[in-house]
């Protein structure tokens, strides 16, 4: 207790001496504070990238009102007001960008066995199979479309294109080939 | 200690010019009011009708409702000052609660009396779109003049600053409207009142919102 309170007068001093525009005291000061301020940012924030960045948006806050600080009052309070502020402030911002994105962590991932890491990719290949089916031929597009990916029997998707089973099997095939080949194609 | 943050306190060293502290909220709130209260008599003696105006002021209800006027708007400027600095607690903002209340109580039984003395006629809108006006246009220099002063201390909450400051100046502001106010307050008076504050302070907070997210950018 009395150390801190022994602590929070040097730190008032350091302040009141940076004001006047003692900058060894502000850099000191600076140094001091850092342990103080990633310690309330850790409240709300657990990765570490996060605690230093709101530790280092604190300390530009900070920069910039630092003319509010009145040397009478305690240094740690005004401190830990500022913190508390921009770190709920950076949680909010957080919430509100992760509304709109998804987080995708396997898309970092990587692992040991190459064959894994293959997995992984075709999935993220994915996304590009809808831009390798807009780009084959209308028959195999149909054929690839009511076969499977609305998994019609090929009486079904005969019967909804008036095609032959015949024609639409051997659209299909070339389809796949093609897509295939378009997608590996991409991989390498 | 990172690399970034490291290079972020020398910078910061290296760049600071020395400031001048900010004086105490109190002192800072009593010194703009001070200006205000001087502006303020020196329209009342030149365009108001003062002997009107003592005449309705000798009704204990009217007074009663002047005073719980003003000590909201100066309840609330000075909860402004407070708050505009960081290390405040958020409980500054309750300080013109009560006042407000007691002036929307008090100004609704005179309208009620009103009521019951002239009947619907009341409800009319007549003078009640000037005296908007006039709330609008007494409050919109006294708040610019007020936003330059708080934001002197970049509150770190300035939605919360704006509007304590807007409903001070939007209080003040309809004090000074009874100066110039020749009849009892009707409901539809009282109405455009209260509606023009919560105008003025909403306005304030966006203006404030606005100002924060482009600060970001």
């Amino acid at each position: 207790m009395g150390e801190e309170v022994e602590t929070d007068r040097r730190w008032s001093l350091l302040m009141a001496a940076a004001q006047d525009g003692d900058r060894a005291a502000y850099e000191r000061l600076l140094r001091e504070i850092v342990p103080f301020i990633r310690a309330v940012a850790s409240r709300q924030h657990r990765a570490r990238d996060r605690v230093e960045e709101v530790t280092q948006e604190v300390l530009l806050t900070l920069h910039r009102v630092r003319h509010t600080y009145d040397p009478a009052r305690p240094f740690r309070h005004w401190l830990a007001a500022i913190a508390r502020r921009r770190s709920i402030d950076a949680l909010r911002r957080r919430f509100r960008t992760e509304a709109h994105e998804v987080a995708d962590d396997s898309a970092y991932e990587t692992f040991a066995d190459p064959a894994a890491n293959r997995v992984m990719e075709v999935s993220a290949a994915a996304d590009g199979l809808g831009e390798a089916i807009a780009a084959l031929t209308p028959p195999q597009r149909e054929a690839i479309e009511l076969l499977k990916l609305r998994e019609m029997s090929l009486a079904e998707a005969a019967s909804v294109s008036g095609k032959s089973i015949a024609a639409l099997k051997v659209n299909v095939h070339r389809a796949i080939k093609a897509l295939r080949r378009r997608l590996r194609g991409e991989e390498r | 200690m990172t690399a970034a943050t490291d290079g972020l306190i020398e910078r910061l060293a290296a760049t600071a010019q020395p400031v001048r502290r900010l004086r105490p909220p109190l002192l800072r709130a009593g010194l703009w009011l001070a200006a205000v209260a001087a502006a303020l008599a020196a329209m009342v003696l030149l365009f108001a009708d003062l002997d009107l105006f003592a005449r309705r002021a000798s009704d204990p209800k009217l007074a009663v409702e002047l005073v719980f006027t003003l000590l909201t708007g100066i309840l609330a400027v000075i909860a402004a000052f407070e708050l505009s600095l960081p290390d405040r607690a958020a409980a500054w903002a309750l300080l013109p609660l009560p006042t407000l209340a007691l002036w929307i109580a008090s100004s609704g039984y005179s309208c009620w009396r009103h009521l019951l003395v002239h009947g619907p006629e009341g409800w009319v809108i007549g003078e009640s779109a000037a005296c908007l006006r006039f709330i609008l246009a007494v409050s919109v220099p006294l708040a610019v003049s007020l936003l330059i002063l708080l934001r002197r201390a970049a509150p770190l909450t300035p939605v919360r600053v704006a509007a304590m400051g807007g409903l001070g100046v939007a209080a003040i502001a309809a004090f000074a409207l009874q100066f110039f106010h020749p009849f009892d307050v009707t409901f539809m008076d009282l109405a455009v009142h209260l509606a023009a504050v919560a105008m003025f302070v909403a306005a304030m907070a966006g203006v404030a919102r606005v100002a924060q997210s482009r600060s970001r950018g």
